[in-house]
């Protein structure tokens, strides 16, 4: 009997399904780059109005040395915000775990944050924080952390009932609750706000990157945006664009193999099915 | 066997032992015990109930008669709004290790493989020699060479024998077990029917066994304590085994006159319960 369980060998059913869920996804982004290439080349469009994949790419070759340190500076404001987001949101969560009261005081100021446009009140943030760098931080930061909180609260308060009481059957304490069981509990859903903030902090530090260019600072990928637009190099534009976009795919694919990773042995999540 | 005498029981029908009498030796009482919940909702009213030392008792039930509630409160699992419980060995109210619960669902720690499922009791308890332990206690529910494994690789009744291997890990000498086996087929539950017997017959166990299931009650049990709902409370008593009949429990006797007697008795005294709590 062939068994991928039993470790004789993939079953080429599984192995082409594996194919396909790569090259489907390729498939579709050279058709689409290539219809692309057509439109401009048929229709004859400006390339300072759309240029066509072919100049956007050696755009971004001829520009490496510039949007390489660009994308560095995004990169670095992207991740310090999350490990925040991360450290503040879980750190959050876990003190509203320890009392309704505590989470029924604070949870609406979250939520205050969490609706209030980043892109509102960033300029705000650049006037009262002397230090840029950090401005462009507590921006990305604001944006990400509150699905990491709302997400990890919610996982804390979804332990199994039955295993709370089997808990307090067997006289655990607070501290072994948390670690044995909200903790576990709550993994899933930490490891989904984490790929939704690892995509919302990208944003967050582009947005106010975008703001703190206005003001003349910043040396970000969206700094390199709004300095082609002003000089009317669309291919670099595509080219940073381009940049960011791959960033995000890259962050969001690198979160869910961690998800992946952390979950595949037990959670329904991660699990393959037969059917 | 014969279908003579088959239950005793305060409904009358074959009242060969005084109804609600007390067990010699009791191990916890139950007086006047009373649960409103913070919804208003009166789970249990007045209810007296007393469980012998090495006793199997069977609450009897429809759903809704506070039947899971009377068995957390036994377990410590909130305090009842009036009334008492009194453990006679003082060492029970203390120690947590000495009683085991076994949930209606499994139970079990998804993300934790079968060892470490059965191992929690005694991590809560910071032991952490305890390896020996959870291996004797896979063995006895016959899952030995499933340690690494995770729930989700289990059927549904190997998940409830972990659940039970959990439950008898610290040793406990009471066994508390909120329908364990209702949503297991019934190839299933019969099998695990008997391995408990076997293990209440070889640990001495006391156990207080809820379910809605009059088959089971009667297979499993020496009494049967018949409740009704709304508020919930113990309308009825049977005894399947007397001192002047101790029931063998194998597959002859599931099939016997004796068996079917009972069964009937009990329903009867069911349909009656359910009739007075409106259901």
């Amino acid at each position: 009997m062939r068994n991928t369980m039993t470790g004789i060998g993939p079953d080429p059913a599984a192995r082409r399904d594996r194919l396909l869920r790569i090259a489907l996804p390729i498939a579709i982004g050279i058709v689409t780059i290539i219809g692309w290439d057509l439109i401009v080349r048929i229709n004859h469009i400006p390339h300072y109005i759309l240029p066509g994949p072919l100049l956007v790419a050696r755009a971004l070759v001829d520009n490496w040395s510039t949007l390489l340190p660009a994308l560095m500076v995004t990169l670095q404001i992207t991740f310090m915000a999350l490990t925040v987001a991360v450290l503040g949101g879980v750190g959050l969560a876990l003190l509203f775990a320890q009392s309704k009261w505590i989470e029924i005081s604070f949870f609406p100021y979250a939520v205050v944050l969490q609706v209030t446009p980043i892109i509102a009140i960033a300029p705000l943030i650049l006037i009262y924080v002397d230090n840029t760098h950090v401005a462009l931080l507590i921006c990305a930061w604001i944006v990400a952390f509150f699905p990491i909180l709302s997400n990890t609260t919610l996982g804390l308060n979804s332990a199994d009932h039955n295993l709370l009481n089997l808990f307090q059957l067997y006289g655990a304490s607070r501290w072994q609750v948390l670690r044995y069981l909200r903790v576990p509990s709550a993994l899933p859903y930490f490891l989904g706000g984490l790929r939704i903030a690892g995509g919302l902090s990208l944003i967050g530090a582009v947005v106010a990157e975008f703001t703190a260019g206005t003001a003349g600072k910043g040396s970000g990928l969206a700094y390199r945006i709004l300095e082609s637009g002003y000089r009317l190099n669309i291919p670099l534009m595509f080219a940073a664009l381009a940049l960011i976009t791959i960033t995000g795919v890259v962050i969001f694919l690198f979160f869910t193999a961690l998800s992946h990773l952390m979950l595949h042995k037990w959670h329904e999540s991660a699990m393959k099915r037969e059917s | 066997m014969t279908a003579a005498a088959p239950v005793t029981g305060s409904s009358g029908e074959s009242a060969a032992e005084r109804p609600g009498a007390q067990p010699a030796d009791v191990l916890v009482k139950m007086t006047g015990v009373g649960k409103r919940f913070d919804n208003g909702v009166v789970a249990l009213q007045d209810l007296d109930l007393a469980v012998g030392r090495h006793e199997f008792v069977s609450l009897l039930g429809p759903s809704g008669c506070g039947k899971s509630t009377a068995l957390r409160l036994i377990a410590g699992l909130g305090a009842p709004t009036s009334g008492v419980i009194e453990w006679t060995d003082p060492a029970h109210a203390r120690s947590r290790t000495d009683i085991g619960f076994v949930f209606q669902e499994p139970t079990l720690m998804p993300w934790a493989t079968v060892f470490d499922n059965v191992l929690l009791p005694l991590k809560l308890q910071r032991r952490s020699d305890a390896g020996s332990e959870v291996v004797d206690a896979l063995a006895m529910v016959g899952l030995t060479g499933f340690e690494k494994a995770y729930p989700r690789e289990l059927s549904g009744g190997m998940k409830m024998r972990v659940s039970i291997a959990r439950a008898l890990v610290t040793r406990p000498r009471v066994l508390l077990m909120d329908e364990p086996f209702a949503a297991l087929d019934e190839i299933t539950r019969f099998r695990l029917n008997n391995d408990l017997l076997q293990l209440w017959r070889s640990q001495a166990w006391t156990v207080v066994f809820v379910t809605h299931s009059v088959y089971e009650s009667v297979y499993l049990s020496n009494r049967i304590m018949v409740m009704a709902a709304r508020p919930g409370r113990i309308v009825d008593e049977h005894r399947v085994d007397t001192p002047d009949r101790l029931v063998v429990r194998d597959d002859e006797f599931r099939t016997s006159p004796y068996y079917n007697e009972c069964c009937r008795i009990v329903s009867h005294s069911l349909a009656q319960a359910m009739r007075a709590g409106g259901g």
